[in-house]
């Protein structure tokens, strides 16, 4: 059967001014009980690469910039 | 490389002793192992990173369950545990948590953990128990899993992120001999021999879906899918009650405590919608969810947690503790609903089914040195047996579990395991990624999930429970089939989806066995609706035999401290009596 992209509104978002990935920093992407953070090959920047997202916060905590934001997943908000 | 593209590989390391999931109890039967031997070798093992994983990812706001010389003894504490869970306890676990706790907790403060103090500089212990006074606020407990991890370094605790477990291996001789695991980010297999192997793999969090219908809004920490449950299943280990599922009073569609826990003892107090207390008591124990359950279903629900009639001071205080541990998105969520817990109360519901002694009963069976049936296999934290331990149980009986096998590992060679045993493994591992087409892990775990709600959730009905193993075992055929994996995050869901299935089997099949009811919503079937203290007087204890699934009952050991016959049915009496 063939599979289709589903379309999904990610709770995470990062602020590509502030992250600073490009840098070598990978503090969110290693922290994340999910592991559902990725850095993008065509930013450099930090992203939401699945949306499987317990909300918990140690990405927006532990970023050295403060570029990460949790929001909260739109289905329960 | 494309993004977490998938490697095939496999190589072979040895420990002394493995510690499997770095939680809360993980770290500290890793410290405590160490402590013990400090020339071994102490691997810890977990799929996301120690730094942040668990349920305490984010810390947590209190002790639930400490045993504080002045306020509560052992014995008060064993005896209102053993009533909290219906009689069906082995004491003896629960008297040595009771006894070794308040080290712990000391050990805790050392590490740099500050737990809340009077003016006298005493532990400033609250009451929300039925009986007795148990509940420690921890005013910095966001810094848990650093001051942990602090530690860890310290003792040179060998850690390994990103690799998660998938079966144990046992030895010819029934001995546990090491486990396999998968690289989440490249799907390399490591298999890591070990003389003595920890499991702490927290609850199986995923099975029910909830409400929300957002996977990954569990209660539990969406991590938590039953690997461990799923691996001692098919290790040969017993597992105990698994009927006595986990269900939660929590924030309507958030997946967190409202918490009583926290505002109880400041004067909040849980309401029905025309404002009156119902419930005796918010300790979480299944007969007051019965409570809660027959309270939304009685017309004079939803059920609120009220506080907005405290102090302003008192308010901010129970904000501040509740949006910034244990789940902090809880003020993010009132925000954006435009709660403010001055002028409305929470609504509350009841949450998703799932496996935890933390809260419950549901665990991989141990004794009171946390060792499983399985000889050089240990089980600590919410996946172990010890009803009721929280937090502060992950930490005692994970340093119990850490010390006692340390002291197996000192006294055995490695078993060896049949190297066949591994390439099986490997094989049906990768087989989702030697799919070309097929269905994706996503849409086979929000089905099983999708039948646990219908299908398993209390009440439970034989007839239900029937259908729904049947459509389970439907869902079973596609993951073992068809399932796909194109990368390895993908891999590392479809192996969760096959803990969560068969977390969902031993859930349907341990309910069907046990034919009473008992721990109020957590096991009550319809077609046996009464308490059969004659014949079920007893755990159960679900295991693979011949590679069926059975159960089979257990005596409860007799007490260590007895609990007269007035007593036994305290936590019965949950609901608020009209009185002249």
């Amino acid at each position: 059967m063939p599979l289709a992209t589903y379309q999904t509104s990610v709770p995470v978002v990062v602020d590509d001014a502030k992250c600073i990935a490009d840098k070598g920093c990978t503090v969110c992407v290693d922290v994340c009980p999910l592991d559902v953070l990725r850095i993008s090959d065509m930013t450099g920047k930090a992203y939401m690469a699945y949306d499987e997202c317990w909300y918990c916060m140690p990405c927006e905590a532990d970023c050295p910039t403060g570029a990460v934001t949790v929001n909260i997943p739109y289905l329960l908000r | 490389m494309a993004m977490d593209e998938i490697v095939d590989g496999m190589s072979e390391v040895s420990c002394d002793v493995l510690v499997i999931g770095g939680g809360t109890a993980g770290p500290m039967a890793a410290l405590k192992a160490k402590l013990r031997n400090p020339k071994a070798n102490v691997v810890l093992l977990e799929k996301a990173n120690v730094k942040r994983s668990g349920a305490i990812s984010m810390g947590m706001d209190g002790l639930n369950n400490a045993v504080i010389p002045g306020y509560a003894t052992p014995e008060q504490y064993t005896k209102e545990i053993t009533i909290a869970n219906d009689g069906i306890v082995d004491q003896k676990a629960v008297y040595k948590y009771a006894q070794n706790c308040y080290g712990i907790i000391e050990e805790l403060d050392s590490f740099g953990i500050r737990f809340l103090k009077n003016e006298n500089g005493d532990y400033a212990v609250k009451k929300v128990h039925h009986i007795g006074t148990y509940v420690l606020p921890m005013p910095n407990g966001d810094t848990v899993k650093k001051a942990l991890y602090r530690q860890l370094r310290r003792a040179r605790i060998l850690i390994s992120n990103r690799y998660m477990a998938t079966r144990l291996l046992t030895g010819s001789d029934g001995r546990v001999a090491g486990a396999i695991s998968v690289n989440t980010r490249t799907a390399e297999l490591l298999v890591i021999k070990a003389k003595a192997v920890i499991l702490c793999m927290g609850a199986a969090g995923r099975l029910g879906l909830p409400t929300s219908g957002y996977m990954f809004g569990t209660y539990e920490n969406a991590a938590n899918s039953g690997d461990g449950y799923a691996m001692a299943y098919h290790a040969g280990a017993a597992l105990a009650n698994l009927e006595c599922f986990q269900i939660n009073p929590l924030i309507k569609d958030y997946n967190g405590p409202a918490c009583a826990y926290v505002a109880g003892p400041f004067g909040a107090y849980t309401a029905n919608n025309e404002g009156s207390r119902f419930i005796e008591c918010d300790y979480w124990s299944g007969q007051m969810m019965l409570e809660f359950y027959n309270e939304l279903l009685s017309g004079k629900g939803p059920v609120f947690l009220q506080l907005k009639h405290l102090h302003e001071k008192t308010i901010e205080e129970i904000e501040s503790t509740l949006h910034k541990v244990e789940r902090p998105t809880r003020g993010l969520f009132q925000k954006g609903r435009g709660n403010d817990y001055r002028t409305e109360s929470i609504e509350m519901h009841i949450s998703e089914i799932g496996f935890c002694s933390g809260h419950s009963a549901s665990g991989v069976f141990v004794d009171d040195f946390a060792r499983t049936t399985v000889p050089g296999l240990y089980a600590a934290g919410d996946m172990a047996s010890v009803p009721h331990n929280y937090m502060l149980g992950a930490f005692t009986n994970g340093a119990v579990a850490g010390t006692d096998a340390m002291e197996f590992a000192d006294n055995h060679d490695f078993a060896d395991f049949d190297a066949a045993d591994v390439a099986k493994e490997r094989d049906r591992v990768m087989a989702p990624t030697r799919r070309d087409d097929g269905i994706p892990p996503n849409q086979i775990e929000y089905k099983a999930r999708r039948l646990v709600n219908d299908y398993l959730q209390p009440p439970k009905v034989t007839r239900k429970f029937e259908l729904g193993q049947r459509r389970l075992a439907e869902v079973r055929e596609d993951m073992e089939q068809r399932m796909i994996a194109r990368n390895s995050h993908e891999l590392l869901r479809a192996l969760e989806t096959q803990s969560i299935l068969d977390c969902a089997d031993m859930a349907a099949h341990s309910s069907l066995y046990r034919e009473e009811s008992r721990w109020g919503l957590y096991h009550l079937r319809t077609d046996f609706p009464e308490k059969d203290n004659e014949n079920w007087f007893c755990h159960t204890l679900l295991s693979k035999k011949d590679g069926r699934m059975t159960s089979e009952k257990r005596d409860v050991q007799p007490y260590v401290v007895p609990i007269a016959d007035d007593e036994k049915d305290l936590y019965d009496k949950q609901r608020i009596r009209a009185t002249a």
